[in-house]
């Protein structure tokens, strides 16, 4: 019998998923993001902190992210659009999402590729108030290559959608402040 | 009240009934306690046009079958009423006594000032309507409590929240009545009412699914959290068969915001996974009849732009209608037995406390357990386990005075 081996620990997220029954607190996360301009519409993001499990926590290494906008904005390109960091939240929390559920299915996957879509209609940013800013619809087609019936994949596409934190983030309201220091 | 008796039942609904109907064949005194009258939540907490989910020739009672001559009808709530009006022949009922307090004593228990040694928590699943916290909206609000038929509404279009069993039957009623329907839509069970020409809860029946034990269910809290499956005591009521009426579905209602109601963009996904789950069911149904070929169920349409936004003031809709389920009280319960979430803590309808025990909870020791015909191997069980505890304590206190 061969195991199934996607690289993830179903079973340390299953324990933790008991563990933390009892010690909802621990289960409070704060993510963290530093941003600072650069020049023009160009900014660098720094990330490196969180809080979490009651205390801080650090990444291995610090990460930097490159916000700039594309020439055809008028811009200097210096790294890709903040909105098209939602689609990489998006693309890669529903792929991780996949693995895990296919793990815990007991489901081998050889290769999994996600492209992901946003239709954007850019009248919003420029001002026109019948246009919204933000995405009008976002589309993720799923590639998978696994040991399952097309069913089967179906089934984890779905559940991965149901648990996943950027999928919820996009589809419902939050609320969100913003303030001067 | 006063006085004293070996067990107390809480609620003569069929479930508290069903208690009687073993205490009475073992011998056991005891009084069945209800704050109205016998069936009060199917007299009082239904809308008009409800029938029963289950069709009559499966809709049994300990020792009384469906005997009318519409054995594949679903029973009207007046029927249902009649029907367990039946069943509480002979049982130890006294009506009007409304509970408000289960204390521990030394030897057991006070129902109020009532002594017994054990009690039967019987008192319903479904006594509070869950709604979220939204406020004033400018527009209407009624839950399924409230609800009795279209006429009773204002006028104007109607904002239905939840889509299990009670949304979209609500949903199909306001629509057939003429008024413009919204129906918003998050994790739901589809069922179809029949498949391969036989009624679902025959194959449900037939082919163990029903029956299933509580221990043998693979996740229990969820399997106690779904929402009840989308059937109408006749006729079919799927969000296919809404969207051919004319209903719009919208995702799940996620907040309200500066009097606009905020729907998720999870529609999509909420009904794939609705179409996954019923399917993967009709095909476990048909492997267990030894049938090759599958019958799958036309995928849930989805509007290709679901709206994501509704301006309560705008006039569109009048009445928002919380289909968005139910929870049971025990404020009256002075007993620890509550979980973090206050739901009673309890093994297959036997607490923690010796000689407390529940019935009529969804999958309490089965899948159908919440289902007429679900009742009679779970009060058999629970009564059996009561007694047998009776009798401990009975020889304890025998060897103790020894």
């Amino acid at each position: 019998m061969t195991v199934t081996d996607n690289g993830v620990n179903v079973q340390a997220l299953l324990d933790a998923r008991e563990a933390l029954k009892g010690a909802p607190e621990a289960a409070q996360f704060t993510w963290r993001a530093t941003a600072k301009w650069d020049k023009g519409v160009h900014s660098t993001t720094t990330i490196e902190n969180f809080y979490g499990l009651g205390a801080e926590q650090s990444h291995k290494a610090r990460t930097e992210f490159a916000a700039d906008h594309p020439e055809v904005f008028a811009a200097e390109d210096n790294g890709i659009t903040p909105i098209e960091y939602l689609l990489v939240g998006l693309a890669s929390c529903l792929t991780a999402g996949v693995a895990s559920v296919a793990q815990n299915r007991g489901v081998q996957l050889r290769s999994v590729t996600a492209v992901v879509e946003g239709n954007h209609d850019i009248r919003g940013i420029l001002g026109d108030p019948d246009v919204r800013n933000g995405y009008n619809d976002i589309k993720v087609t799923f590639d998978i290559d696994a040991d399952a019936s097309k069913e089967d994949i179906e089934a984890i596409v779905a559940q991965s959608q149901k648990r996943s934190a950027v999928f919820d983030a996009l589809t419902n309201p939050t609320d969100v402040t913003v303030q001067v220091a | 009240m006063g006085g004293s008796v070996t067990t107390v039942v809480v609620g003569a609904g069929h479930a508290g009934l069903a208690a009687s109907h073993f205490l009475r064949e073992r011998g056991v005194d005891h009084v069945v306690l209800e704050r109205g009258l016998v069936a009060n939540s199917w007299r009082t907490e239904r809308w008009d046009s409800l029938r029963l989910l289950t069709p009559n020739w499966l809709s049994r009672l300990p020792g009384q079958d469906y005997d009318g001559d519409d054995p594949d009808g679903y029973m009207t709530m007046a029927e249902v009423v009649a029907f367990i009006e039946r069943f509480a022949a002979g049982a130890p009922v006294r009506t009007g006594v409304n509970v408000t307090s289960v204390r521990r004593t030394g030897e057991g228990f006070a129902v109020g000032d009532l002594r017994c040694r054990s009690v039967v928590i019987a008192s319903g699943a479904c006594n509070v309507p869950v709604v979220p916290g939204f406020g004033d909206l400018g527009v209407h609000q009624v839950t399924p409590f409230d609800y009795h038929n279209p006429d009773k509404l204002p006028d104007g279009g109607v904002l239905v929240v939840g889509a299990s069993a009670t949304g979209v039957q609500l949903a199909a009623e306001l629509r057939a009545s003429g008024r413009h329907v919204v129906l918003s839509v998050g994790e739901h069970t589809r069922m179809p009412r029949r498949h391969r020409g036989r009624d679902v809860l025959w194959w449900m029946h037939e082919t163990g699914l029903w029956a299933q034990r509580y221990d043998e269910v693979d996740d229990l809290d969820r399997a106690r959290r779904l929402p009840s499956p989308q059937l109408a005591g006749g006729a079919d009521v799927d969000l296919n068969t809404l969207t051919g009426a004319g209903v719009e579905l919208v995702g799940r209602l996620a907040a309200v915001r500066d009097g606009v109601a905020l729907f998720s963009g999870g529609l999509r996904n909420v009904c794939s996974l609705a179409d996954l789950k019923a399917n993967r069911m009709l095909a476990g149904f048909d492997e267990w009849a030894g049938l090759a070929d599958r019958v799958v169920l036309p995928p849930t349409r989805v509007p290709e732009k679901p709206r994501l936004r509704i301006d309560l003031g705008s006039g569109e809709i009048s009445t928002i209608v919380w289909a968005t389920g139910f929870r049971p009280d025990y404020s009256w319960l002075d007993l620890p037995v509550l979980d973090d979430k206050g739901r009673l803590r309890h093994d297959g309808g036997v607490t923690g406390i010796p000689g407390l025990y529940a019935l009529g909870l969804p999958v309490l020791r089965r899948r159908r357990s919440t289902f007429l015909h679900g009742i009679e191997d779970d009060a058999r069980y629970v009564v059996d386990h009561l007694i047998r505890t009776l009798r401990g304590t009975f020889d304890q206190s025998v060897s103790e005075a020894r």
